[in-house]
């Protein structure tokens, strides 16, 4: 088998492994590669048809560019949408200003999230986070209970064997499910290519920069790049050595940011 | 390049270098990109030192302020010759669960041992358990040289004891390298202080390893669920070994009814005429199949309620037999326990503790024999691996992991 099917194949597995152990379960579609490619292999796992909602956190910073291809795709792929905002918060302006990124986060993200999965009553959340992206997402697990603060306890996580998930315990209040932990940035894009997965415009280079991850407008930057297309971002990556979140914000405010939003409950 | 990525863990008591591994290894290699070089500098500073590749794999706040790695990490790496996944794992005892997680990914490990100090309680615990999941291919690499002047006596003196409590716990170690990885020797390059060693280099021997696994070609197939595609109950799941082929006769077990597939399926693929070991795949066959059956070619698997195998205890509470787990293995699942305690070992001095026991303390290791509430169908672990090996459950928990003999 080569090297994209494998790929392919464990994600698929972990997939349906969740789908089976949780019925109340949704992915989170941010828009950008990783998510998309997620719920790609949703539909390839399940022939066509998700069986579950698909969540969007809108923090109403993001891209219009992300709005309309979410329109676009979810009426395309009959995707049954949820989307998530803390409107509340959004009206008493808060916003990425200097120094209050991380509260803009906090409340944005991870509370409008928290709201959308108490609202619903998820028990688990399928993820498109991948062990290559941070430091810190290496040490992830596939199945990774968070107790009832959204904690993830990530100095004493479950034992994870041979595809053999940890099962429910009364401690855990919900579950994030990582199907596309083992797949690299270049993975994806070699990916998209091989399947044609539809990717937003914001990806391929235009008067010479591209965002190479993409997220709420204010806090994220193009790269300086004249990949225009999926091939040229592939060549891109395979000649450059920068990292990928070179162009995020949150990265560079201190090495454990990571770390503290994560343990908040931030995807 | 390969097709194929190799799975590597690094493994050894703590502080005799795995980070510095890792690090030194993507360093050399020219995989660490230049902004994480500063990062990884500053944070250096930050904390009082010289630049400390530690730091690239540690990356938990608690890891680096007491410099330990508490869980695993993977990260990406590449040689001209094919990609690799390295797998740094925890040195210290009460880590042990993350050490085996990272290990029961790998098919090929390196351990590292400090020159200084020599093989220790964690170094033999690691051997014990690299034994046991069945890794074969394993470099020793003897580390901090530059402590002992890169002296070839010493080199010599150790890996003498190397061989001799590997040999006990049937490892052969395909190459013992004398390296500084602080410093790089060895690593990438052949060191110019070490003109006496004339085997390989850690790349060079990570890259005559193989990711060939020997395959069987008994079909395995467990049934993980059942859909409805188009109209059709569609059994899912991963061909765990052999082929599956449309029109080919097959048992269900653990009842034994026979049935046909009768259609293999794929999104957006038609005409599926069979599929291999790692495929997920949708069959139909004339019978209505359910999670925890395993579709196979012909009766070979052992279809029993008892389970004799040896377990790794995972967690930091001792087993008292009698108490109810749940065995996990592939997509089946029962409810059971341990009955007997044949025997129980340390691990970390490779002795039988005790014959016949009661109890199963963290840590260790045992013999023991599983009785369960249904029959299962299980294949032993050295003939078919994905067959042979299970976790045990409690409460929801995972507490140990097994290997059936
Ligand atoms: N002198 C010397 N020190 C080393 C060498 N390799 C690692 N160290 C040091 O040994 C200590 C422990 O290393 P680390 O990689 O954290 O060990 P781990 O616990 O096995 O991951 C650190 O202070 C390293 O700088 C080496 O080749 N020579």
């Amino acid at each position: 088998m080569d090297h994209l099917s494998e790929l392919e194949n464990k994600s698929i597995f972990i997939i349906r492994e969740a789908y089976y152990r949780f019925k109340d379960i949704a992915v989170l579609w941010s828009i950008g590669k990783d998510s998309t490619t997620l719920l790609w292999l949703c539909r390839k796992a399940f022939f066509g048809k998700i069986p579950f909602p698909v969540i969007h956190i809108d923090t109403s910073y993001k891209f219009p560019e992300i709005y309309a291809f979410r329109d676009e795709y979810a009426k395309k792929w009959n995707l049954d949408l949820i989307v998530g905002k803390n409107e509340e918060e959004i009206k008493k302006g808060m916003g990425p200003t200097k120094g209050a990124k991380l509260d803009c986060c906090n409340e944005l993200k991870t509370n409008a999230l928290k709201a959308t999965i108490a609202r619903h009553g998820f028990k688990a959340l399928l993820l498109g986070i991948r062990r290559d992206e941070h430091g810190i997402r290496a040490k992830e697990r596939v199945f990774s209970p968070r107790d009832e603060n959204f904690k993830w306890n990530y100095e004493d996580q479950p034992a994870e064997l041979w595809d053999q998930y940890k099962s429910t315990a009364e401690e855990d209040n919900h579950f994030r499910i990582h199907p596309i932990l083992h797949m690299t940035e270049l993975d994806i894009w070699k990916y998209v290519q091989r399947e044609n997965i539809p990717m937003t415009e914001l990806y391929f280079s235009k008067n010479g920069k591209r965002y190479r991850s993409i997220g709420c407008k204010p806090c994220c930057s193009p790269v300086e790049s004249e990949a225009a297309t999926v091939s040229d971002v592939i060549h891109e990556l395979e000649t450059s050595h920068t990292s990928e979140r070179a162009g995020r914000a949150q990265d560079k405010e201190d090495a454990y940011t990571m770390q503290k939003l994560r343990s908040l409950g931030y995807m | 390049m390969e097709e194929k990525t190799l799975h590597i863990v690094i493994v050894g008591h703590i502080d005799h270098g795995k980070s510095t591994l890792v690090g030194r290894l993507f360093y050399d290699t020219g995989c660490l990109p230049p902004d994480k070089v500063e990062e990884l500098k500053r944070i250096s500073a930050e904390m009082g030192k010289e630049l400390e590749f530690a730091y690239m794999m540690d990356h938990l706040e608690e890891e680096r302020q007491k410099g330990i790695t508490i869980d695993i990490a993977h990260t990406f790496f590449a040689t001209p010759k094919r990609r690799y996944v390295i797998i740094d794992a925890p040195g210290h005892k009460e880590f042990l669960k993350n050490m085996i997680t990272g290990s029961s990914q790998a098919q090929a490990a390196l351990l590292l041992v400090d020159i200084s100090q020599g093989i220790k309680e964690q170094t033999r615990r690691h051997c014990y358990i690299l034994g046991l999941l069945g890794i074969k291919q394993v470099a020793v690499l003897v580390n901090k040289m530059d402590m002992v002047d890169y002296s070839e006596a010493s080199y010599k003196a150790i890996r003498a004891e190397i061989g001799s409590v590997l040999g006990k716990l049937n490892i052969k170690p395909a190459y013992i390298i004398p390296i500084a990885a602080r410093l790089g020797d060895n690593i990438a390059g052949k060191s110019d202080k070490l003109p006496w060693f004339k085997g390989p280099t850690v790349l060079e021997a990570l890259d005559s390893f193989s990711t060939n696994e020997a395959q069987t070609t008994r079909l395995r197939f467990p049934v993980q669920d059942v859909y409805d595609v188009d109209g059709e109950k569609t059994a899912v799941g991963r061909v765990e070994s052999g082929v599956v082929r449309k029109a080919q006769d097959v048992y269900i077990l653990p009842d034994g009814t026979k049935g046909r597939i009768t259609a293999i399926k794929q999104f957006m693929r038609d005409d599926i005429g069979s599929a291999t070991v790692g495929e997920c795949i949708g069959v139909t066959s004339g019978s209505a199949l359910k999670r925890g059956q395993i579709v196979v070619d012909e009766v070979s698997s052992t279809i029993t309620d008892t389970i004799r195998a040896n377990i790794f205890w995972l967690i930091d509470k001792d087993y008292k037999i009698g108490i109810p787990l749940t065995w996990k293995c592939a997509t089946q699942e029962a409810k059971g326990k341990i009955e007997k305690i044949h025997k129980r070992f340390d691990p970390a001095s490779i002795e039988v503790v005790e014959e016949g026991a009661k109890e199963i303390r963290p840590a260790e290791i045992a013999e023991v024999e599983i009785k369960l509430d249904r029959k299962v169908v299980i294949d032993r672990f050295s003939d078919i691996p994905e067959m042979g090996r299970f976790v045990l459950e409690h409460m929801g928990h995972p507490v140990a992991g097994g290997i059936i003999i």
